[in-house]
Protein backbone atom coordinates (compact mmCIF):
# COMPACT_ATOMS: atom_id res chain seq x y z
CA UNK A 1 0.00 0.00 0.00
CA UNK A 2 2.77 2.41 0.95
CA UNK A 3 4.87 1.52 -2.08
CA UNK A 4 1.82 1.78 -4.31
CA UNK A 5 1.23 5.33 -3.08
CA UNK A 6 4.92 6.15 -3.47
CA UNK A 7 5.08 4.84 -7.00
CA UNK A 8 1.90 6.42 -8.37
CA UNK A 9 2.83 9.54 -10.28
CA UNK A 10 1.77 12.03 -12.94
CA UNK A 11 3.58 9.79 -15.42
CA UNK A 12 0.33 7.79 -15.70
CA UNK A 13 -0.56 10.59 -18.07
CA UNK A 14 1.98 9.19 -20.55
CA UNK A 15 0.04 5.93 -20.70
CA UNK A 16 -3.17 7.85 -21.28
CA UNK A 17 -1.45 9.76 -24.09
CA UNK A 18 -0.29 6.54 -25.71
CA UNK A 19 -3.82 5.18 -25.77
CA UNK A 20 -5.22 8.48 -26.98
CA UNK A 21 -2.69 8.54 -29.86
CA UNK A 22 -3.85 5.10 -30.95
CA UNK A 23 -7.48 6.18 -30.59
CA UNK A 24 -6.90 9.24 -32.77
CA UNK A 25 -5.15 7.20 -35.44
CA UNK A 26 -8.20 4.95 -35.76
CA UNK A 27 -10.86 7.51 -34.86
CA UNK A 28 -13.34 6.48 -37.55
CA UNK A 29 -13.58 2.96 -36.20
CA UNK A 30 -13.69 4.29 -32.66
CA UNK A 31 -16.34 6.92 -33.29
CA UNK A 32 -19.02 5.18 -35.24
CA UNK A 33 -20.08 2.28 -32.99
CA UNK A 34 -20.60 4.34 -29.82
CA UNK A 35 -22.53 6.89 -31.88
CA UNK A 36 -24.76 4.26 -33.51
CA UNK A 37 -25.38 2.35 -30.32
CA UNK A 38 -27.59 5.00 -28.65
CA UNK A 39 -29.53 5.52 -31.86
CA UNK A 40 -30.29 1.81 -32.10
CA UNK A 41 -31.40 1.63 -28.48
CA UNK A 42 -33.61 4.66 -28.75
CA UNK A 43 -35.18 3.42 -31.98
CA UNK A 44 -35.84 -0.04 -30.58
CA UNK A 45 -37.17 1.14 -27.26
CA UNK A 46 -38.71 4.41 -28.39
CA UNK A 47 -40.72 3.09 -31.32
CA UNK A 48 -40.79 -0.59 -30.59
CA UNK A 49 -41.01 -1.28 -26.90
CA UNK A 50 -42.01 2.25 -25.86
CA UNK A 51 -45.34 2.01 -27.67
CA UNK A 52 -46.41 -0.80 -25.33
CA UNK A 53 -45.81 1.30 -22.25
CA UNK A 54 -47.18 4.79 -22.04
CA UNK A 55 -45.89 6.24 -18.77
CA UNK A 56 -43.70 5.23 -15.86
CA UNK A 57 -44.08 6.56 -12.34
CA UNK A 58 -40.94 8.19 -10.96
CA UNK A 59 -41.01 9.81 -7.51
CA UNK A 60 -44.80 9.87 -7.66
CA UNK A 61 -44.90 11.60 -11.01
CA UNK A 62 -45.69 10.20 -14.43
CA UNK A 63 -42.93 10.41 -17.06
CA UNK A 64 -42.77 9.06 -20.59
CA UNK A 65 -40.94 5.77 -20.94
CA UNK A 66 -38.22 7.22 -23.17
CA UNK A 67 -37.50 9.99 -20.68
CA UNK A 68 -37.25 7.35 -17.96
CA UNK A 69 -35.03 5.16 -20.11
CA UNK A 70 -32.58 7.78 -21.46
CA UNK A 71 -30.42 8.25 -18.31
CA UNK A 72 -30.37 4.46 -17.86
CA UNK A 73 -28.95 4.02 -21.34
CA UNK A 74 -26.33 6.69 -20.66
CA UNK A 75 -25.36 4.84 -17.48
CA UNK A 76 -25.09 1.44 -19.14
CA UNK A 77 -22.97 2.91 -21.95
CA UNK A 78 -20.61 4.24 -19.28
CA UNK A 79 -20.46 0.87 -17.57
CA UNK A 80 -19.94 -1.17 -20.73
CA UNK A 81 -17.27 0.99 -22.26
CA UNK A 82 -15.40 1.50 -18.99
CA UNK A 83 -15.44 -2.19 -18.17
CA UNK A 84 -14.63 -3.44 -21.65
CA UNK A 85 -11.67 -1.11 -22.08
CA UNK A 86 -9.80 -2.39 -19.01
CA UNK A 87 -10.75 -6.03 -19.57
CA UNK A 88 -10.58 -7.10 -23.22
CA UNK A 89 -8.62 -4.10 -24.54
CA UNK A 90 -6.15 -3.93 -21.64
CA UNK A 91 -5.66 -7.68 -21.71
CA UNK A 92 -4.73 -7.54 -25.39
CA UNK A 93 -2.24 -4.77 -24.68
CA UNK A 94 -0.76 -6.51 -21.69
CA UNK A 95 -0.77 -10.12 -22.83
CA UNK A 96 -0.60 -10.20 -26.62
CA UNK A 97 1.10 -6.92 -27.47
CA UNK A 98 3.44 -6.78 -24.43
CA UNK A 99 2.82 -3.06 -24.28
CA UNK A 100 3.14 -3.05 -20.49
CA UNK A 101 6.52 -4.78 -20.68
CA UNK A 102 7.74 -2.13 -23.09
CA UNK A 103 6.48 0.72 -20.93
CA UNK A 104 8.03 -0.82 -17.83
CA UNK A 105 11.49 -0.47 -19.38
CA UNK A 106 11.09 3.31 -19.14
CA UNK A 107 10.91 5.44 -15.96
CA UNK A 108 7.27 4.42 -15.56
CA UNK A 109 6.36 1.99 -12.80
CA UNK A 110 3.59 -0.62 -12.95
CA UNK A 111 1.51 1.67 -10.71
CA UNK A 112 1.66 4.38 -13.37
CA UNK A 113 0.71 1.94 -16.11
CA UNK A 114 -2.35 0.58 -14.32
CA UNK A 115 -3.58 3.97 -13.15
CA UNK A 116 -3.08 5.34 -16.67
CA UNK A 117 -5.06 2.45 -18.13
CA UNK A 118 -7.92 2.96 -15.67
CA UNK A 119 -8.05 6.69 -16.37
CA UNK A 120 -8.07 5.87 -20.06
CA UNK A 121 -10.94 3.41 -19.51
CA UNK A 122 -12.83 6.16 -17.66
CA UNK A 123 -12.17 8.46 -20.61
CA UNK A 124 -13.63 5.93 -23.03
CA UNK A 125 -16.63 5.60 -20.70
CA UNK A 126 -17.02 9.36 -20.60
CA UNK A 127 -16.87 9.53 -24.39
CA UNK A 128 -19.48 6.79 -24.82
CA UNK A 129 -21.71 8.43 -22.22
CA UNK A 130 -21.32 11.76 -23.98
CA UNK A 131 -22.37 10.37 -27.35
CA UNK A 132 -25.44 8.93 -25.72
CA UNK A 133 -26.12 12.24 -23.99
CA UNK A 134 -25.83 14.25 -27.19
CA UNK A 135 -28.36 12.03 -28.93
CA UNK A 136 -30.69 12.13 -25.93
CA UNK A 137 -30.43 15.94 -25.78
CA UNK A 138 -31.13 16.29 -29.50
CA UNK A 139 -34.09 13.95 -29.04
CA UNK A 140 -35.32 16.28 -26.33
CA UNK A 141 -35.12 13.65 -23.58
CA UNK A 142 -32.44 15.32 -21.46
CA UNK A 143 -31.75 19.03 -21.04
CA UNK A 144 -28.31 20.33 -22.02
CA UNK A 145 -27.75 21.67 -18.48
CA UNK A 146 -28.50 18.28 -16.92
CA UNK A 147 -26.21 16.65 -19.48
CA UNK A 148 -23.39 18.99 -18.55
CA UNK A 149 -23.79 18.17 -14.85
CA UNK A 150 -23.65 14.47 -15.68
CA UNK A 151 -20.19 14.63 -17.24
CA UNK A 152 -18.11 14.59 -14.03
CA UNK A 153 -20.34 11.81 -12.67
CA UNK A 154 -19.83 9.88 -15.89
CA UNK A 155 -16.06 10.11 -15.50
CA UNK A 156 -16.18 9.09 -11.85
CA UNK A 157 -18.38 6.09 -12.66
CA UNK A 158 -16.03 5.32 -15.54
CA UNK A 159 -13.19 5.10 -13.01
CA UNK A 160 -15.27 2.71 -10.88
CA UNK A 161 -16.16 0.35 -13.74
CA UNK A 162 -12.69 0.52 -15.31
CA UNK A 163 -11.17 -0.20 -11.91
CA UNK A 164 -13.44 -3.23 -11.54
CA UNK A 165 -12.44 -4.42 -14.99
CA UNK A 166 -8.74 -4.07 -14.21
CA UNK A 167 -9.13 -6.25 -11.11
CA UNK A 168 -10.39 -9.07 -13.35
CA UNK A 169 -7.61 -8.47 -15.87
CA UNK A 170 -5.11 -8.97 -13.06
CA UNK A 171 -6.51 -12.42 -12.22
CA UNK A 172 -7.77 -14.08 -15.42
CA UNK A 173 -5.54 -16.64 -17.11
CA UNK A 174 -6.89 -16.15 -20.62
CA UNK A 175 -9.17 -13.79 -22.46
CA UNK A 176 -12.13 -16.20 -22.55
CA UNK A 177 -12.36 -16.02 -18.77
CA UNK A 178 -13.79 -12.52 -19.04
CA UNK A 179 -17.07 -14.24 -19.93
CA UNK A 180 -17.55 -14.89 -16.21
CA UNK A 181 -17.63 -11.29 -14.98
CA UNK A 182 -19.59 -10.28 -18.06
CA UNK A 183 -22.34 -12.82 -17.51
CA UNK A 184 -22.29 -12.80 -13.73
CA UNK A 185 -21.83 -9.08 -13.15
CA UNK A 186 -22.27 -6.83 -16.16
CA UNK A 187 -25.33 -8.49 -17.71
CA UNK A 188 -27.27 -8.74 -14.40
CA UNK A 189 -26.47 -5.10 -13.67
CA UNK A 190 -27.63 -4.10 -17.13
CA UNK A 191 -30.91 -5.96 -16.60
CA UNK A 192 -31.70 -5.21 -12.96
CA UNK A 193 -30.22 -1.79 -12.14
CA UNK A 194 -33.40 0.08 -13.04
CA UNK A 195 -32.15 0.92 -16.51
CA UNK A 196 -35.39 -0.43 -18.03
CA UNK A 197 -37.85 -0.44 -15.12
CA UNK A 198 -38.10 0.90 -11.56
CA UNK A 199 -36.49 -1.39 -8.99
CA UNK A 200 -39.74 -1.38 -7.02
CA UNK A 201 -41.30 -3.66 -9.63
CA UNK A 202 -38.91 -6.48 -8.62
CA UNK A 203 -39.62 -9.08 -5.89
CA UNK A 204 -38.48 -7.75 -2.52
CA UNK A 205 -35.28 -9.79 -2.02
CA UNK A 206 -34.15 -8.99 -5.56
CA UNK A 207 -34.64 -5.34 -4.75
CA UNK A 208 -32.00 -5.53 -2.01
CA UNK A 209 -29.50 -7.06 -4.40
CA UNK A 210 -30.33 -4.53 -7.09
CA UNK A 211 -29.96 -1.63 -4.66
CA UNK A 212 -26.38 -2.67 -3.95
CA UNK A 213 -25.30 -2.74 -7.60
CA UNK A 214 -22.86 -0.03 -8.67
CA UNK A 215 -24.85 0.54 -11.85
CA UNK A 216 -27.94 1.23 -9.73
CA UNK A 217 -26.04 4.06 -8.00
CA UNK A 218 -25.17 5.58 -11.34
CA UNK A 219 -28.62 5.23 -12.93
CA UNK A 220 -30.21 6.68 -9.84
CA UNK A 221 -27.91 9.72 -9.77
CA UNK A 222 -28.24 10.41 -13.49
CA UNK A 223 -32.01 10.01 -13.43
CA UNK A 224 -32.24 12.37 -10.47
CA UNK A 225 -30.34 14.98 -12.45
CA UNK A 226 -32.62 14.54 -15.47
CA UNK A 227 -35.78 14.79 -13.40
CA UNK A 228 -34.49 17.54 -11.14
CA UNK A 229 -35.07 15.44 -8.01
CA UNK A 230 -31.54 15.41 -6.61
CA UNK A 231 -31.52 14.57 -2.87
CA UNK A 232 -29.14 13.45 -0.13
CA UNK A 233 -29.29 9.70 -0.96
CA UNK A 234 -27.86 10.55 -4.35
CA UNK A 235 -24.84 12.14 -2.72
CA UNK A 236 -24.30 8.92 -0.80
CA UNK A 237 -24.49 7.01 -4.09
CA UNK A 238 -21.87 9.31 -5.59
CA UNK A 239 -19.63 8.67 -2.60
CA UNK A 240 -20.28 4.96 -3.16
CA UNK A 241 -19.03 5.22 -6.73
CA UNK A 242 -15.99 7.14 -5.54
CA UNK A 243 -15.23 4.46 -2.97
CA UNK A 244 -15.51 1.71 -5.60
CA UNK A 245 -13.20 3.66 -7.90
CA UNK A 246 -10.54 4.14 -5.22
CA UNK A 247 -10.72 0.62 -3.82
CA UNK A 248 -10.69 -1.08 -7.23
CA UNK A 249 -7.78 1.05 -8.44
CA UNK A 250 -5.65 0.08 -5.45
CA UNK A 251 -6.77 -3.52 -5.51
CA UNK A 252 -6.05 -3.92 -9.21
CA UNK A 253 -2.55 -2.44 -8.81
CA UNK A 254 -1.91 -4.76 -5.90
CA UNK A 255 -3.12 -7.82 -7.84
CA UNK A 256 -1.26 -6.80 -10.97
CA UNK A 257 2.02 -6.42 -9.07
CA UNK A 258 1.54 -9.90 -7.71
CA UNK A 259 0.85 -11.26 -11.18
CA UNK A 260 3.62 -9.55 -13.14
CA UNK A 261 6.44 -8.87 -10.71
CA UNK A 262 6.41 -11.85 -8.39
CA UNK B 1 26.67 0.96 -0.12
CA UNK B 2 29.62 3.12 -1.04
CA UNK B 3 32.20 0.68 0.28
CA UNK B 4 33.44 -0.24 -3.17
CA UNK B 5 36.44 1.60 -4.44
CA UNK B 6 36.11 3.02 -7.94
CA UNK B 7 32.35 2.61 -7.72
CA UNK B 8 32.22 5.33 -10.39
CA UNK B 9 33.83 2.85 -12.75
CA UNK B 10 31.38 0.08 -11.96
CA UNK B 11 28.19 0.32 -13.98
CA UNK B 12 26.80 -2.88 -12.48
CA UNK B 13 27.82 -4.57 -9.29
CA UNK B 14 26.20 -7.82 -8.17
CA UNK B 15 27.04 -9.81 -5.07
CA UNK B 16 25.29 -13.02 -4.03
CA UNK B 17 22.52 -12.10 -6.45
CA UNK B 18 19.71 -14.68 -6.43
CA UNK B 19 16.21 -15.12 -7.75
CA UNK B 20 13.86 -17.96 -6.90
CA UNK B 21 10.48 -18.65 -8.51
CA UNK B 22 8.87 -20.93 -5.98
CA UNK B 23 11.11 -23.99 -5.93
CA UNK B 24 13.05 -23.03 -9.03
CA UNK B 25 16.32 -21.28 -8.22
CA UNK B 26 16.63 -19.37 -11.50
CA UNK B 27 19.65 -17.34 -10.41
CA UNK B 28 21.79 -18.72 -7.63
CA UNK B 29 24.30 -16.54 -5.76
CA UNK B 30 26.10 -14.88 -8.64
CA UNK B 31 28.78 -12.19 -8.37
CA UNK B 32 29.90 -10.00 -11.22
CA UNK B 33 30.98 -6.47 -12.00
CA UNK B 34 30.52 -4.59 -15.24
CA UNK B 35 33.05 -1.83 -15.83
CA UNK B 36 32.31 1.45 -17.49
CA UNK B 37 32.64 1.51 -21.29
CA UNK B 38 33.11 -2.22 -21.58
CA UNK B 39 31.02 -4.91 -23.23
CA UNK B 40 30.01 -7.69 -20.88
CA UNK B 41 28.51 -10.95 -22.09
CA UNK B 42 26.25 -13.56 -20.49
CA UNK B 43 26.49 -16.94 -22.16
CA UNK B 44 24.65 -20.06 -21.20
CA UNK B 45 22.23 -22.74 -22.40
CA UNK B 46 18.47 -22.19 -22.31
CA UNK B 47 17.18 -21.87 -18.78
CA UNK B 48 20.58 -20.86 -17.38
CA UNK B 49 19.09 -17.73 -15.81
CA UNK B 50 20.34 -15.06 -18.23
CA UNK B 51 16.98 -13.42 -18.86
CA UNK B 52 16.14 -13.49 -15.17
CA UNK B 53 19.41 -11.71 -14.41
CA UNK B 54 18.67 -9.12 -17.07
CA UNK B 55 15.17 -8.60 -15.74
CA UNK B 56 16.60 -7.89 -12.31
CA UNK B 57 19.07 -5.40 -13.78
CA UNK B 58 16.20 -3.69 -15.63
CA UNK B 59 14.25 -3.43 -12.35
CA UNK B 60 11.48 -5.74 -13.62
CA UNK B 61 11.99 -8.35 -10.95
CA UNK B 62 13.22 -7.78 -7.43
CA UNK B 63 16.15 -9.98 -6.41
CA UNK B 64 15.11 -12.49 -3.77
CA UNK B 65 18.57 -12.28 -2.24
CA UNK B 66 21.88 -10.49 -2.58
CA UNK B 67 22.95 -7.02 -3.64
CA UNK B 68 22.48 -5.54 -7.08
CA UNK B 69 23.60 -2.02 -7.89
CA UNK B 70 23.17 -0.42 -11.27
CA UNK B 71 24.79 2.98 -11.94
CA UNK B 72 25.68 3.06 -8.28
CA UNK B 73 22.06 2.70 -7.08
CA UNK B 74 20.31 -0.23 -5.49
CA UNK B 75 17.68 -1.71 -7.81
CA UNK B 76 15.21 -2.10 -4.94
CA UNK B 77 15.49 1.51 -3.85
CA UNK B 78 15.90 3.49 -7.06
CA UNK B 79 14.20 1.70 -9.96
CA UNK B 80 13.00 4.92 -11.58
CA UNK B 81 16.46 6.50 -11.44
CA UNK B 82 17.99 3.43 -13.06
CA UNK B 83 15.30 2.91 -15.70
CA UNK B 84 15.59 6.52 -16.77
CA UNK B 85 19.27 6.02 -17.59
CA UNK B 86 19.50 2.59 -19.17
CA UNK B 87 18.31 1.14 -22.48
CA UNK B 88 16.70 -2.28 -22.65
CA UNK B 89 16.26 -4.61 -25.64
CA UNK B 90 14.11 -7.49 -24.46
CA UNK B 91 14.32 -11.04 -25.75
CA UNK B 92 10.73 -10.91 -27.01
CA UNK B 93 9.60 -8.30 -29.49
CA UNK B 94 7.39 -5.79 -27.70
CA UNK B 95 7.09 -3.05 -30.29
CA UNK B 96 3.71 -1.34 -30.29
CA UNK B 97 1.70 -2.85 -33.18
CA UNK B 98 -0.88 -0.08 -32.86
CA UNK B 99 1.67 2.55 -33.91
CA UNK B 100 3.83 3.20 -36.98
CA UNK B 101 7.61 2.86 -36.87
CA UNK B 102 8.24 6.56 -36.19
CA UNK B 103 5.39 6.78 -33.70
CA UNK B 104 6.79 3.82 -31.83
CA UNK B 105 9.86 5.95 -31.22
CA UNK B 106 7.99 9.18 -30.48
CA UNK B 107 5.60 7.59 -28.01
CA UNK B 108 8.48 5.76 -26.33
CA UNK B 109 10.52 8.96 -26.10
CA UNK B 110 7.60 10.59 -24.35
CA UNK B 111 7.82 8.07 -21.52
CA UNK B 112 11.27 9.58 -20.91
CA UNK B 113 9.82 13.09 -21.09
CA UNK B 114 11.47 13.65 -24.44
CA UNK B 115 8.73 15.47 -26.35
CA UNK B 116 8.04 17.76 -29.30
CA UNK B 117 10.85 18.79 -31.56
CA UNK B 118 13.49 17.02 -29.51
CA UNK B 119 11.60 13.74 -29.79
CA UNK B 120 11.27 14.12 -33.56
CA UNK B 121 14.94 14.94 -33.99
CA UNK B 122 16.10 12.10 -31.80
CA UNK B 123 13.78 9.61 -33.53
CA UNK B 124 14.92 10.70 -36.97
CA UNK B 125 18.57 10.50 -35.96
CA UNK B 126 18.13 6.97 -34.66
CA UNK B 127 16.12 5.85 -37.69
CA UNK B 128 19.03 6.97 -39.83
CA UNK B 129 21.56 5.33 -37.53
CA UNK B 130 19.75 1.98 -37.65
CA UNK B 131 19.01 2.23 -41.37
CA UNK B 132 15.25 2.41 -40.97
CA UNK B 133 14.49 5.92 -42.16
CA UNK B 134 12.81 4.76 -45.35
CA UNK B 135 10.50 2.59 -43.24
CA UNK B 136 9.43 5.35 -40.87
CA UNK B 137 5.78 5.35 -42.05
CA UNK B 138 5.50 1.56 -42.08
CA UNK B 139 3.50 -0.45 -39.58
CA UNK B 140 5.29 -2.94 -37.36
CA UNK B 141 3.71 -5.84 -39.24
CA UNK B 142 5.44 -4.75 -42.42
CA UNK B 143 8.92 -5.06 -40.91
CA UNK B 144 11.17 -8.09 -41.25
CA UNK B 145 12.62 -9.75 -38.16
CA UNK B 146 15.93 -7.93 -38.59
CA UNK B 147 14.21 -4.57 -38.98
CA UNK B 148 12.15 -5.14 -35.84
CA UNK B 149 15.32 -5.90 -33.91
CA UNK B 150 16.97 -2.75 -35.22
CA UNK B 151 13.91 -0.71 -34.31
CA UNK B 152 13.98 -2.11 -30.78
CA UNK B 153 17.64 -1.14 -30.52
CA UNK B 154 16.84 2.33 -31.87
CA UNK B 155 14.08 2.59 -29.28
CA UNK B 156 16.42 1.59 -26.47
CA UNK B 157 18.82 4.39 -27.45
CA UNK B 158 16.27 7.22 -27.30
CA UNK B 159 17.27 8.26 -23.79
CA UNK B 160 21.02 8.17 -24.60
CA UNK B 161 21.54 5.33 -22.11
CA UNK B 162 24.68 5.00 -20.03
CA UNK B 163 24.13 1.27 -20.10
CA UNK B 164 22.60 -0.73 -22.93
CA UNK B 165 21.19 -4.13 -22.00
CA UNK B 166 20.43 -6.58 -24.81
CA UNK B 167 18.82 -9.98 -24.32
CA UNK B 168 19.70 -12.19 -27.31
CA UNK B 169 19.80 -9.30 -29.78
CA UNK B 170 20.47 -11.46 -32.84
CA UNK B 171 18.67 -14.72 -32.16
CA UNK B 172 16.69 -15.87 -35.17
CA UNK B 173 18.19 -13.35 -37.59
CA UNK B 174 19.79 -14.04 -40.96
CA UNK B 175 23.58 -13.53 -41.24
CA UNK B 176 23.23 -10.14 -42.95
CA UNK B 177 21.02 -8.74 -40.23
CA UNK B 178 23.24 -10.20 -37.56
CA UNK B 179 26.36 -8.59 -38.97
CA UNK B 180 24.54 -5.30 -39.34
CA UNK B 181 23.61 -5.36 -35.67
CA UNK B 182 27.14 -6.29 -34.63
CA UNK B 183 28.42 -3.35 -36.60
CA UNK B 184 26.05 -0.97 -34.81
CA UNK B 185 26.86 -2.37 -31.40
CA UNK B 186 30.57 -2.05 -32.14
CA UNK B 187 29.97 1.58 -33.11
CA UNK B 188 28.08 2.26 -29.88
CA UNK B 189 30.82 0.59 -27.90
CA UNK B 190 33.45 2.76 -29.59
CA UNK B 191 31.39 5.82 -28.67
CA UNK B 192 31.64 4.79 -25.03
CA UNK B 193 28.31 3.09 -24.28
CA UNK B 194 28.58 0.30 -21.74
CA UNK B 195 26.92 -2.82 -23.11
CA UNK B 196 25.64 -5.95 -21.44
CA UNK B 197 24.34 -8.71 -23.67
CA UNK B 198 23.25 -12.31 -23.59
CA UNK B 199 23.74 -14.54 -26.58
CA UNK B 200 23.82 -18.06 -27.90
CA UNK B 201 26.29 -17.14 -30.60
CA UNK B 202 29.82 -17.64 -29.45
CA UNK B 203 31.12 -15.71 -32.41
CA UNK B 204 29.05 -12.77 -31.27
CA UNK B 205 30.46 -12.94 -27.77
CA UNK B 206 34.04 -13.42 -28.97
CA UNK B 207 33.71 -10.46 -31.32
CA UNK B 208 32.00 -7.95 -29.03
CA UNK B 209 32.69 -8.83 -25.42
CA UNK B 210 35.67 -7.65 -23.39
CA UNK B 211 34.59 -9.80 -20.50
CA UNK B 212 32.07 -12.61 -20.26
CA UNK B 213 30.59 -15.17 -17.94
CA UNK B 214 29.20 -18.57 -18.77
CA UNK B 215 26.13 -19.42 -16.72
CA UNK B 216 24.54 -22.78 -16.17
CA UNK B 217 21.64 -23.70 -13.89
CA UNK B 218 21.62 -20.29 -12.24
CA UNK B 219 25.31 -20.25 -11.43
CA UNK B 220 28.32 -18.63 -13.03
CA UNK B 221 30.57 -21.44 -14.26
CA UNK B 222 33.45 -19.31 -15.44
CA UNK B 223 34.38 -15.69 -16.02
CA UNK B 224 37.07 -14.06 -18.11
CA UNK B 225 38.16 -12.50 -21.38
CA UNK B 226 37.14 -14.56 -24.42
CA UNK B 227 40.69 -15.19 -25.67
CA UNK B 228 42.04 -16.01 -22.24
CA UNK B 229 39.16 -18.42 -21.60
CA UNK B 230 39.87 -20.34 -24.80
CA UNK B 231 43.56 -20.49 -24.04
CA UNK B 232 42.93 -21.57 -20.46
CA UNK B 233 40.31 -24.25 -21.04
CA UNK B 234 41.07 -25.62 -24.51
CA UNK B 235 44.43 -24.34 -25.70
CA UNK B 236 44.86 -22.84 -29.12
CA UNK B 237 43.68 -25.82 -31.18
CA UNK B 238 41.31 -28.74 -31.04
CA UNK B 239 41.21 -32.04 -32.89
CA UNK B 240 37.97 -33.74 -33.88
CA UNK B 241 37.91 -37.39 -34.86
CA UNK B 242 34.81 -38.79 -36.50
CA UNK B 243 34.62 -42.22 -34.96
CA UNK B 244 32.74 -44.35 -32.47
CA UNK B 245 35.48 -46.93 -32.04
CA UNK B 246 36.84 -47.97 -28.67
CA UNK B 247 40.40 -48.11 -29.99
CA UNK B 248 40.38 -44.32 -30.36
CA UNK B 249 39.50 -43.96 -26.71
CA UNK B 250 42.18 -46.43 -25.72
CA UNK B 251 44.75 -44.55 -27.80
CA UNK B 252 43.81 -41.17 -26.33
CA UNK B 253 43.91 -42.49 -22.80
CA UNK B 254 47.25 -44.12 -23.41
CA UNK B 255 48.67 -40.75 -24.48
CA UNK B 256 47.13 -39.00 -21.49
CA UNK B 257 45.11 -36.64 -23.70
CA UNK B 258 42.16 -34.66 -22.43
CA UNK B 259 39.10 -35.44 -24.55
CA UNK B 260 35.33 -35.65 -24.71
CA UNK B 261 33.28 -38.04 -26.72
CA UNK B 262 29.76 -38.16 -28.07
CA UNK B 263 28.15 -40.95 -30.13
CA UNK B 264 29.83 -39.82 -33.36
CA UNK B 265 32.90 -37.77 -32.46
CA UNK B 266 35.90 -37.39 -30.19
CA UNK B 267 37.04 -33.89 -29.20
CA UNK B 268 40.63 -33.65 -28.06
CA UNK B 269 42.10 -30.66 -26.24
CA UNK B 270 45.39 -29.66 -24.75
CA UNK B 271 48.79 -28.42 -25.81
CA UNK B 272 50.11 -31.87 -26.70
CA UNK B 273 47.81 -32.34 -29.68
CA UNK B 274 49.94 -30.23 -32.03
CA UNK B 275 52.82 -32.66 -31.82
CA UNK B 276 50.57 -35.72 -31.96
CA UNK B 277 48.48 -34.47 -34.88
CA UNK B 278 50.48 -36.12 -37.70
CA UNK B 279 50.31 -39.44 -35.92
CA UNK B 280 46.59 -39.12 -35.16
CA UNK B 281 45.59 -38.23 -38.70
CA UNK B 282 47.74 -41.08 -40.00
CA UNK B 283 46.31 -43.58 -37.60
CA UNK B 284 42.61 -42.78 -37.82
CA UNK B 285 42.45 -41.56 -41.40
CA UNK B 286 42.88 -38.02 -42.75
CA UNK B 287 39.29 -38.05 -43.92
CA UNK B 288 38.01 -38.50 -40.38
CA UNK B 289 40.31 -36.12 -38.52
CA UNK B 290 40.20 -32.34 -38.32
CA UNK B 291 42.62 -29.96 -36.65
CA UNK B 292 41.21 -26.51 -36.16
CA UNK B 293 41.47 -23.36 -34.05
CA UNK B 294 39.75 -23.61 -30.71
CA UNK B 295 36.77 -21.29 -30.29
CA UNK B 296 34.65 -20.04 -27.49
CA UNK B 297 32.05 -22.61 -28.49
CA UNK B 298 34.45 -25.35 -27.47
CA UNK B 299 34.86 -23.76 -24.06
CA UNK B 300 31.11 -23.43 -23.77
CA UNK B 301 30.41 -27.03 -24.69
CA UNK B 302 33.19 -28.31 -22.48
CA UNK B 303 31.92 -26.43 -19.44
CA UNK B 304 28.17 -26.79 -19.89
CA UNK B 305 28.22 -30.26 -21.39
CA UNK B 306 26.98 -31.47 -24.74
CA UNK B 307 23.62 -32.78 -23.55
CA UNK B 308 20.51 -31.09 -24.87
CA UNK B 309 18.75 -28.59 -22.61
CA UNK B 310 15.03 -29.00 -22.65
CA UNK B 311 13.85 -25.86 -20.90
N1 LIG C 1 8.32 -15.97 -14.25
C1 LIG C 1 8.84 -17.18 -14.00
N2 LIG C 1 8.19 -18.07 -13.22
C2 LIG C 1 8.71 -19.28 -12.96
N3 LIG C 1 9.89 -19.72 -13.44
C3 LIG C 1 10.58 -18.90 -14.24
C4 LIG C 1 10.10 -17.60 -14.56
N4 LIG C 1 11.02 -16.99 -15.38
C5 LIG C 1 12.00 -17.89 -15.55
N5 LIG C 1 11.76 -19.04 -14.88
C6 LIG C 1 12.65 -20.22 -14.80
O1 LIG C 1 13.92 -19.77 -14.41
C7 LIG C 1 14.94 -20.46 -15.13
C8 LIG C 1 15.82 -19.46 -15.85
O2 LIG C 1 15.11 -18.89 -16.93
P1 LIG C 1 15.68 -17.72 -17.83
O3 LIG C 1 16.26 -16.68 -16.97
O4 LIG C 1 14.60 -17.31 -18.77
O5 LIG C 1 16.84 -18.48 -18.62
P2 LIG C 1 17.64 -18.07 -19.93
O6 LIG C 1 17.27 -16.67 -20.31
O7 LIG C 1 19.07 -18.22 -19.58
O8 LIG C 1 17.23 -19.06 -21.00
C9 LIG C 1 14.24 -21.44 -16.03
O9 LIG C 1 14.22 -22.68 -15.39
C10 LIG C 1 12.83 -20.89 -16.15
O10 LIG C 1 11.91 -21.91 -16.37
MG1 LIG D 1 16.51 -15.90 -22.07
Amino acid sequence: MKTILKNISWRSWRVWQRNFDVYKATWKVNFIPPLLEPLLYLLAFGFGFGNLIQNVTYEGQAVTYLKFLAPGLVASAIMNHGFFETTYASFVRMYFQKTYDAILSTPLMLEDVILGEIIWGATKALLAGSFMLVIACLWGLISWTAALMMLPIAFLAGMAFSGMGMCFTAVVKNIEMFNFPVFLLITPMFLFSSVFFPIESLPRWTQYVAQAMPLTFLVSVLRALVMGHFYQPHIIQIVGLLAIAVICTFLSIFLMKKKLLK
Amino acid sequence: MGIMKNSEENIIHAKGLSKAFGDVQAVDQIDFTVKKQSCFGFLGPNGAGKTTTIRMISCFLEPSDGVLEVLGKNVKESPRYIKERIGICPQEDNLDPDLTVENNLRVFARYFDIVGKEANLRSEELLHFMGLFSKRKATIEELSGGMKRRLIIARSLLNRPKLLVLDEPTTGLDPQSRHQIWEKLQQLKNEGTTILLTTHYMEEAARLCDQLVIMDQGKIVVEGEPKALIEQHIGSSIVEIESDQEDVEIYLKAHGLEFERNPTHFFIYGRAIMSLWPEISQKFGEKFCVLRMATLEDVFLKLTGRALRES
